[in-house]
């Protein structure tokens, strides 16, 4: 790896004192011993796991005594055939697309709102972004009692009986609307964060390209839509990016919520390999769930990387 | 209210649109703190109150859920066993990500930039994904049931994120400053350990602060690697009560609290350097 290597300031490598050669050698340790424990780490905990996985996906087994069952591609092969999987994957989706089309513009407005100088702007961010700190047990513990379906337990539904002609909701035992009442919580955690992004974002864009456009003649709207939005780009892209990953790897708020139902309405792909890895112990299995995530998640990452790099290159 | 009223006087087309900003924007704070509100006020009932009077402001306010938590040992153990995991990846997540990001930063080598991308790799796949596989080289290497091996996985996991933060705080130290060092003798740990670190310390708070929220609020790491319940953290801790007490909402309510409450306290304190962690991770991306 490190064959060669100079000091970034050239400098200092044709130094007065010619400490040529041993400095060279004092640099090559250096490099090597300062990276050595992030490697290590990384590869111990990261890397090595997932090849090892990867053995593993290839037997049946449940993790008593050695993996000796090899059955080639069968796990996978049930993964994929697998309705459950199917619908977990979905489902995975369909929170993915709820985050951008909903959760996303909301918090850019609120972030344009709220603007650079708005009186009481510090004080809306703190509370706004306050869910994003707690744990996410603690908000789905929160939220398993919003959401009780007895009025005099579950606060949402002891709203909706204040309207006329509505009947209790039990909006967690309900395969037709577990998503969305997941999808709520969801947002109600992670908006401050995109929030947060945004606000962010808008202090890098000066000032004065926009009073310039509104002295051209541009009207509110229009300066929004092609200046200030365009300008949020990069910031919007990793919002996107952010809210797409965690979607597709969400577990926990779903786990401690509904552990993946009422009859699987709720599986995600994280909860469904939880169920069969951990709960069953089909360790096999397990780990060719797991890698059957990794892969999704690698080619959403890469498509990502090549679609930004041609957007950056078009900008440019 | 007084404020804008100065900024845009006796533009009275601007006043109602600002008027709807506020409405909208205290509807949102209620939406927001409500869940909580009604989480503390519950806390602070009898089972009884709970059942009978469920969102009122409790009166009087009965501390009764909270000292029968506090006196019992399990919340204790959770804080304890939190703060250790949470103290242990924060100290390894510095040390390692200071040391490469230095590198990154500061020298020029064959195969830097394929190094750069190997140990940021973590970015395209979060915890999830990669538990299983983890979980199962900590059984091979016998080392579940161990509060190390839950620092070390999340140290893992946190690598990738955290040298970018830091190589770009370090990347905005003057490069002179490393000249002189050298000139003056130092050799280039001196110069990382003496000069770049505590130069780049709001870079360093921003990388702890956000550590020790992720650390701190991570389920699936002890879930998965902790068998044993004295060793439990207070996110695992916490599921687990809610699982066995479930029917006293009061006392879940006091115990979830409970469990917020350093996090609050932490982000009240500590919301700056979050804030510039986070963005300064997001910018890079």
């Amino acid at each position: 790896m490190a064959a060669q290597y100079q000091p970034q300031s050239a400098q200092e490598s044709q130094g007065p004192r010619g400490y040529g050669l041993t400095r060279q050698a004092k640099n090559r340790i250096t490099i090597i011993l300062f990276l050595l424990p992030a490697i290590v780490i990384f590869c111990a905990f990261i890397i090595y796991p997932i090849f090892r996985s990867v053995y593993f996906s290839l037997f049946d087994w449940n993790g008593l005594g050695p993996a000796t069952d090899f059955i080639g591609l069968k796990n996978f092969k049930r993964i994929l055939t697998d309705t459950i999987f199917q619908k977990a994957v979905i489902n995975n989706l369909l929170i993915a697309a709820l985050s951008l089309a909903v959760q996303l513009p909301i918090s850019l407005a609120i972030a344009i709102m709220v603007g650079r100088n708005f009186p009481g702007r510090g004080l809306f961010r703190t509370i706004f972004f306050l869910p994003y700190v707690l744990s996410e047990v603690i908000t789905a513990i929160i939220w398993l009692g919003m959401f009780n379906p007895n009025p005099e337990r579950g606060l949402v539904n002891a709203l909706l009986e204040l309207m006329p002609f509505v009947d209790p909701v039990t909006f967690l035992g309900d395969p037709g609307l577990v998503l969305v009442a997941i999808f709520i919580v969801l947002s109600w955690k992670y908006f401050g964060l995109h929030m947060l992004l945004f606000m962010a974002g808008l202090q890098n864009i000066p000032h004065e390209i926009e009073e310039a456009a509104l002295i051209d003649g541009a009207n509110h709207w229009q300066m929004l839509t092609r200046i200030t939005i365009p300008l949020l780009g990069g910031t919007i892209r990793t919002s996107a990016y952010l809210s797409i990953l965690g979607s597709l790897t969400q577990f926990t708020l779903i786990w401690v919520m509904t552990k993946g139902g009422p009859v699987n309405a709720s599986e995600v792909m994280a909860t469904y390999m939880y169920r069969y890895g951990f709960v069953r112990f089909w360790l096999g299995y397990g780990s060719a769930v797991a890698i059957v995530m990794l892969l999704i998640a690698l080619i959403f990452s890469l498509i990502y990387r090549r679609l930004m790099e041609r957007q950056d290159y078009l900008a440019a | 209210m007084a404020k804008f009223g100065t900024r845009h006087a006796g533009d009275s087309k601007k006043v109602i649109p600002i008027i709807l900003k506020y409405l909208f924007l205290i509807i949102l704070t209620l939406i927001i703190l409500t869940p909580i509100v009604i989480l503390i006020f519950g806390s602070l009932k009898t089972r009884g109150e709970m059942y009978s009077r469920p969102y009122t402001i409790p009166n009087p306010p009965r501390i009764e859920n909270y000292i029968r938590i506090l006196t019992g040992s399990t919340f204790w153990r959770l804080l304890l066993n939190s703060i250790i995991v949470m103290l242990g990846t924060t100290f390894g997540v510095l040390l390692v990500c200071s040391l490469a990001a230095f590198i990154f930063s500061h020298f020029n080598f064959r195969g830097k930039g394929l190094t750069y991308n190997f140990l940021t790799l973590g970015l395209m796949f979060p915890i999830t994904v990669a538990i299983m596989p983890v979980y199962l080289v900590i059984r091979q290497l016998n080392l579940t049931d161990s509060l190390l091996a839950v620092v070390l996985v999340q140290t893992a996991f946190n690598i990738s994120g955290n040298i970018i933060i830091l190589r770009n705080f370090f990347n905005a130290i003057p490069h002179e400053l490393e000249d002189a060092a050298y000139m003056d003798g130092c050799t280039a740990f001196d110069y990382f350990w003496r000069i770049l670190l505590p130069l780049a310390r709001p870079g360093l708070s921003a990388v702890a602060a956000l550590t020790m929220i992720v650390s701190w609020n991570d389920l699936l790491t002890p879930l998965i690697l902790l068998n044993d319940d004295s060793l439990w953290t207070l996110p695992l801790g916490t599921m687990q009560f809610q699982g066995q007490y479930g029917q006293d909402l009061a006392l879940v309510a006091a115990f979830v609290s409970l469990a917020a409450l350093p996090t609050v306290i932490f982000y009240l304190i500590a919301e700056k350097q979050i804030v510039s962690g986070l963005t300064a991770g997001a910018v890079k991306g």
